[in-house]
């Protein structure tokens, strides 16, 4: 009797073995792609906008076809702004089968995952990590500007608008995003001849009262504060400016995207006039953006911001590096990371933040937007 | 004329510790425990009035009361449930468990409303006060520091001559004979966490005033800066916690000025460390001596 079940059980494995080999190509494969960012926590908007701007894309490449006839299977991952959450988070999504990583959102957290992303060797591109170390290894890319990039940016755009003579710096000291673009602005200032007049720091944990800060740039008579930093200490320095007194011009980085949202209606004259450098705005006019907000309206209930047109602009860059690299649903992680590493280099996105090309080093070679805010929405300067 | 600006800065700042402080050093001085949650109150304290002012068509006296009558509940039943049991046993057991109940109402706030910071209902438009071209003080500060000093006249007035006040200083100076001379003990540190939590509501609204947004770690950082201030005064003295919450605040925002703004923290502790080495009690502190 035992002899039969082992016969029957073998005949069984066989046949599920001959079925296997028998149906070669891709439709039988799903390509686990995972995302990794804070839904929850200090910035949950920026978490929840590339969640939700990758499912967009997904829903959209699934519905044609897959990539390589391959489905995709999105998962998705709470980090909480947190290194070691987002570390414990990519373990879980590597014991989901994750085969490719579109993440982390944030700065500090990619940096920690970009360790043991290296360590398995799985292609990692970041839709909003911007700070320098988050793509330090040969299998990270990412969409958006680097740190330095932005602070460059930032001068150059000051400078070329003739936007301020005097500029202050509010930085997170705290922070390796704020800092990182304050000593890129601070040295490409130098070069081009702003005068910064005011450099004040605060901390994470020091982050609700300026009172001190605002008084020393009224000191310095500065006409310009430089904030490159996240959107919820921002809006605590634009309410309380506006109550000490303080009639500067206010210029930020990608940090600030949110900051409207955060200020709410009660505010919303604090964010007047406050210019920030972005690469996407949701009320543009072009068929692909205008296609994007409506349909992420729809799903969501709310407009895009610009990490959401990262995180579809990734997925796409995903795509479409697969399919110039001619991946496959058998391949091992370590094998797509290879294939998509030398595809990389060669494709060229033209996306919803801007027509990209990629360098070696995992920097998109793209042009800076600014925009600013206007009777409560953006509009491109 | 910066100097001044940076004095009211640190006035406005260290009268929002003032009146923390007045309720740390409140149940301290009577319960003889550190209400570490006391924070996290004054975080629940404010999104009640937030979530009452949008829901109850914003008339402010109501969104108020809703705060209290929650804080007060909140600050009894705490008491009830986490800290009544661990009466007898040792004071760090009750100090864990403080720390305990203040991450829980956290994580309930996170659960709750998210982890976003929401701006805070402007109950009152207060404009603020400009004298000459450059001083601005602002209105929300000037009425929190005339609230921090009618409370803490009131406070030292009950304490001193109405008879729950006696009940009080009794419990405080010891509990078994307190109930022996027919004090109810239970009775009366509900009350005292009652008032201590009221005052924490009061505190976040004075908060969420001032600084317009508030989260679910809203009262964490104020509350250990508190405690600071609490202690600096002496803790269990009422005028200490006031002049302490003061001090802290000044000192904070002088140093952020005018030395280093990553530094502040790390100075007002510098302070602290000196203060109480040389008057161990705290500026205000009583020296009790321990009979044995």
């Amino acid at each position: 009797m035992k002899k039969a079940i082992c016969m029957l059980l073998v005949c069984a494995l066989l046949s599920l073995c001959l079925v296997g080999c028998g149906n070669d190509g891709n439709s039988d494969y799903t390509l686990v792609i995972g995302g990794i960012g804070p839904t929850t926590g200090v910035a949950a908007t920026y978490g929840t906008a590339v969640k939700n701007g990758a499912q967009l894309a997904v829903n959209e490449i699934n519905a044609a076809g897959g990539i390589n006839g391959m489905q995709i299977k999105y998962l998705f991952e709470d980090d909480q702004h947190n290194p070691e959450t987002a570390v414990n988070a990519y373990n879980t999504l590597m014991d989901k089968g994750m085969q490719i990583l579109m993440g982390t959102v944030t700065s500090k957290p990619c940096i920690a995952v970009a360790e043991v992303a290296r360590e398995d060797n799985i292609f990692q591109i970041t839709p909003s990590g911007s700070a320098v170390d988050c793509i330090k290894y040969d299998n990270a890319f990412r969409i958006c500007f680097n740190d330095p990039d932005q602070g460059t940016a930032s001068a150059q755009y000051i400078k070329q608008q003739n936007l301020a003579q005097k500029i202050a710096i509010i930085y997170d000291k705290s922070d390796v995003y704020s800092t990182g673009i304050t000593e890129k602005f601070e040295a490409k200032a130098g070069e081009l001849g702003l005068n910064i007049v005011a450099k004040e720091a605060f901390t994470s944990s020091s982050a609700t009262d300026f009172s001190a800060q605002l008084q020393n740039i009224k000191n310095a008579d500065a006409d310009l504060v430089f904030l490159p930093i996240y959107y919820e200490a921002a809006a605590y320095i634009l309410t309380q400016s506006k109550s000490a007194g303080l009639e500067t011009k206010f210029f930020g980085c990608d940090g600030l995207d949110g900051v409207i949202d955060q200020l709410g209606e009660q505010n919303a004259a604090a964010a007047e006039g406050v210019m920030l450098l972005t690469p996407f705005v949701a009320t543009a006019e072009d068929a692909k953006t205008k296609k994007f907000s409506q349909d992420y309206k729809a799903a969501y209930g709310e407009m895009p911001n610009q990490f959401a047109a990262d995180a579809y602009d990734a997925i796409y860059t995903i795509k479409a590096a697969c399919e110039k690299a001619n991946v496959k649903g058998d391949m091992s992680v370590s094998d797509i990371c290879n294939a998509l590493k030398a595809a990389m280099l060669q494709i060229e996105i033209d996306g919803l933040t801007g027509k990209m090309t990629w360098s070696a080093n995992g920097e998109p070679n793209k042009e800076p937007k600014a925009m600013k805010i206007v009777n409560g929405i953006y509009e491109a300067m | 004329m910066s100097f001044i600006s940076n004095l009211i800065g640190g006035l406005s700042l260290g009268s929002i510790y003032a009146l923390i402080a007045l309720g740390y050093t409140m149940v301290y001085g009577i319960a003889k425990m550190l209400n570490f949650a006391h924070g996290d109150i004054i975080m629940v304290g404010a999104f009640t009035i937030f979530t009452a002012a949008s829901s109850l068509g914003g008339n402010p006296f109501v969104a108020i009361l809703c705060g209290l009558v929650t804080c007060v509940i909140l600050g009894v039943l705490t008491e009830k449930i986490a800290y009544k049991p661990l009466r007898g046993s040792s004071p760090l057991a009750v100090l864990i468990t403080a720390i305990g109940v203040s991450y829980f109402l956290q994580s309930v706030a996170l659960l709750i409303f998210g982890s976003t910071q929401r701006p805070f209902p402007k109950l009152f438009s207060l404009s603020p006060i400009r004298i000459g071209k450059d001083l601005v003080i602002k209105g929300e500060s000037i009425v929190t520091l005339g609230v921090t000093l009618v409370i803490m006249a009131g406070i030292m007035l009950l304490i001193n001559k109405t008879k729950i006040g006696k009940a009080m200083l009794a419990v405080s100076e010891d509990k078994g004979a307190a109930q022996l001379m027919g004090v109810n003990v239970n009775r009366t540190i509900s009350i005292t966490f009652a008032i201590g939590s009221a005052l924490a509501a009061v505190a976040g609204l004075f908060y969420g005033l001032t600084y317009n947004f508030i989260g679910p770690y809203t009262g964490s950082m104020p509350g250990i800066k508190a405690f600071v201030a609490a202690v600096f005064g002496g803790i269990g003295s009422i005028p200490g916690a006031m002049i302490g919450g003061i001090l802290l605040g000044v000192i904070e925002n002088l140093s952020k000025g005018y030395i280093s703004t990553e530094l502040s923290d790390g100075i007002v502790f510098a302070v602290l460390i000196l203060v109480l080495l040389i008057k161990p009690t705290g500026l205000l502190g009583k020296k009790i001596a321990e009979k044995v």
